[in-house]
């Protein structure tokens, strides 16, 4: 019983915030809708038994990539008078994206009904091995079966790291930074000098 | 406890709801109580290093202070600037709020004494101390205000990197503990070092991770040092500038309930939780309860220390410190620790 | 860049070190005095709350001359001044602005007669603005209240005068 009204719960927020996630004016209220989305949707993630993936979608969505959106969106400096002064224009474009997204839809409910491909069973209860926690089961698979993808997965997303790093890096020449390292070096012994000058002859540098 | 009430006739599912939400009550509850206790001994700990008296005019040594400073707070206005977008100005104490008290669902207070005991309890600690950024950026955004709005990008790029560099520490403890769930990992500190001590801490591998977890906890909380989110001579009062009566509380009582969460988590990550500190028969007599308890003060004592002892940070020597030092640093004690552990057969 | 430096860089050898030193002032005695129920001596010169004195047989000392309202650089003082019924010159209005003194002392040191003097007194906060625009009435009640202490403060500070 309890299951059934979670499971309701959960998935009609996901749906209902998903739905004003594109609904929304203002976009921070966007993406704050979206992230109760994936909160959501991590709940449905527990509820089927996934709870690993679930707290993954927790700590890396909402915890990191939302935070991020956040960041870009918050310091948009939004003009509704001209976000909607280019609506006739771009109308009829995003009127046909609409409707292929819709099409594929309908296909893809259409494919799902008649049942032409085997995704596993409903019920869920052959997602985990008997006798495996989730982690671990995540973790045997990760790390035997698909190790090479796994670890061809981290490589990617390196070079996709090096790639960004070298694309937006640049060294310039003309400003005089500060060092750190050479800050915290400098001893007192460096900049001062204990010196005794003799009476009416001063100090010389 | 679910037990307890099974046997007063009720059905299964009416008892663990009843136990559940009694347990959330028997924890939040003195939580709330010790949050303002806790921030009466915080102003009396930087008192007495200051060499000042702190508050001891309310009540016996000042103790019911922190109640004086709650009533006074809920006799406020509450002020809502007309440019802030109020929805989310009214939501983000709320979430900030409620955050710090959903991390402690899985906080074990004894052997066994934990209302959410899930094998994923660590997890849900980071899942759910990511989330605590929201408040402050909902907060700093809705305020429509510039200083709580650079307050919010420095809280969240903050808690950002030093929540990475968190991870990988977290990633060496459970190494070494085989599991995830909080009170395996307790248990996995029994007589850790030398069959004696109980904790991770006594460690040489895990005594530097515990050090840097220390340091990084105050930076997730934004405790001094790295309380830059609310530097009063650069950002007024950071995020809460504009906030006012019970909306102001909410944030000061969550603020205090993450750090209080994260002396919990300094205690049984690497302090061994409810295990006395040496695995000596006589010292189980006394409850674990109360050496959970009494660590959990003790980092609290620690923190206070450190703020009454050290200089505010300046936010790149801060950035610099996350992902310069920390992020390599800890990066490279999961390589040792994880190859020492295979080198002596951890695993098999 | 030696051993020892990088030693004690990476044991956060300077920050143990403050940690000793901040936990060694946490078991010193108090530096502050518990303000209310324990106070620090005043000096008799201390310039606190104004006061009109009366002399011992009851006559208020004030002749009305303005001085002190001249002299006064907030201008905080307004008087003035008709003849008593028995011919004598005194003031029928004698009001301090308390909001507006600056406790300079010059009323006091301006004063021929020492009636207007700047009391010990330093605790009378108010929770209304009116309740600081002092008149007559008031300033002669604090001379009464204070009277003891005001002369002998006088008095100590006389042989430097």
């Amino acid at each position: 019983m309890i299951h059934v009204i979670a499971f309701y719960l959960f998935a009609v927020l996901t749906i209902a915030s998903g739905a004003v996630t594109i609904l929304a004016r203002n976009p921070v209220h966007s993406v704050l809708w979206l992230i109760l989305a994936f909160f959501n949707a991590a709940g449905l993630m527990v509820l089927t038994g996934a709870e690993f993936i679930a707290m993954l979608l927790v700590i890396v969505y909402v915890g990191a990539v939302a935070v991020l959106f956040l960041f870009v969106v918050m310091m948009l400096d939004i003009d509704f008078a001209s976000l909607r002064a280019g609506f006739v224009r771009y109308f009829p474009f995003g009127a046909l994206v609409a409707i292929v997204l819709l099409a594929e839809i309908v296909l893809g409910i259409g494919a799902y009904r008649a049942g032409a491909l085997e995704l596993g069973s409903p019920d869920g209860t052959a997602a985990t091995p008997a006798g495996a926690s989730n982690i671990e089961a995540v973790g045997g698979l990760l790390y035997s079966r698909y190790l090479f993808l796994f670890e061809a997965a981290g490589i990617v997303l390196l070079v996709a790291m090096i790639g960004a790093i070298v694309l937006t890096h640049r060294q310039r020449t003309d400003t005089r930074g500060q060092n750190i390292r050479k800050q915290n070096m400098r001893r007192p012994g460096d900049a001062t000098v204990n010196v005794k000058p003799e009476v009416g002859k001063g100090v010389q540098l | 406890m679910t037990s307890f009430f099974l046997s007063l006739g009720m059905t299964y599912e009416w008892a663990w709801f009843v136990a559940t939400v009694c347990g959330i009550l028997l924890i939040a509850l003195p939580l709330m109580v010790s949050v303002a206790m806790i921030i009466y001994a915080d102003r009396k700990i930087w008192a007495a290093m200051a060499l000042r008296r702190g508050p001891n005019v309310v009540g016996p040594f000042g103790l019911l202070q922190s109640f004086a400073d709650g009533l006074k707070v809920f006799l406020q206005e509450t002020i809502i600037p007309s440019a802030a977008n109020k929805g989310i100005f009214l939501i983000a104490p709320v979430v900030t709020f409620t955050v710090a008290l959903m991390a402690w669902a899985v906080i074990p207070f004894n052997s066994g004494a934990v209302l959410a005991d899930v094998n994923i309890g660590l997890l849900y600690v980071l899942a759910i101390s990511s989330l605590g950024v929201y408040g402050t950026i909902m907060a700093g955004w809705a305020s429509n205000s510039k200083y709580p709005f650079f307050s919010a990008m420095r809280a969240s790029a903050q808690m950002i990197s030093y929540e990475v560099s968190i991870g990988f520490i977290l990633i060496c403890v459970v190494l070494w503990s085989g599991t995830f769930n909080m009170n395996g990992i307790v248990l996995a500190q029994k007589g850790h070092v030398l069959g004696i001590v109980n904790g991770f801490v006594a460690n040489p591998l895990l005594f530097p991770m515990w050090v840097m977890f220390l340091i990084s906890s105050l930076a997730e909380t934004q405790r001094a040092p790295f309380d830059l989110t609310e530097a009063e001579s650069e950002l007024v009062a950071g995020y809460q500038t504009e906030y006012s009566s019970m909306a102001f509380a909410a944030y000061w009582l969550g603020e205090y309930a993450n750090v209080l969460l994260m002396c919990a988590l300094n205690a049984t990550l690497f302090w061994g939780g409810w295990l006395p500190p040496l695995d000596i028969p006589v010292l189980y007599l006394v409850p674990g309860f109360v050496w959970f308890l009494l660590k959990v003060l003790f980092f609290f004592f620690v923190f206070s220390w450190i703020k009454a002892t050290v200089p505010r940070y300046r936010y790149d020597q801060l950035m610099r410190l996350g992902w310069k030092v920390f992020l390599p640093v800890s990066l490279l004690f999961v390589v040792i620790v994880s190859g020492y552990l295979m080198a002596i057969g951890h695993f098999a | 860049m030696t051993v020892g430096y990088l030693i004690k860089s990476f044991t956060l050898w300077e920050f143990v070190k403050a940690h000793w030193l901040t936990l060694k002032y946490f078991f010193k005695p108090k530096a502050t005095i518990n303000y209310p129920f324990e106070k620090n001596p005043l000096s008799p010169r201390f310039r606190g709350e104004h006061a009109l004195r009366r002399y011992p047989n009851g006559e208020e000392r004030c002749i009305a001359c303005k001085l002190c309202e001249a002299i006064c650089p907030a201008q905080a003082i307004t008087i003035e001044a008709a003849p008593r019924i028995d011919g004598s010159r005194r003031t029928t209005r004698y009001d301090i602005d308390m909001t507006k003194c600056i406790y300079c002392g010059f009323c006091q040191e301006a004063c021929p007669v020492d009636a207007i003097v700047e009391g010990p007194n330093l605790e009378y906060a108010t929770e209304t603005r009116e309740e600081l625009l002092y008149d007559k009435a008031k300033l002669l009640a604090n001379g009464d209240k204070w009277e003891r202490a005001i002369a002998a403060n006088l008095e100590a500070d006389a042989p430097y005068r």
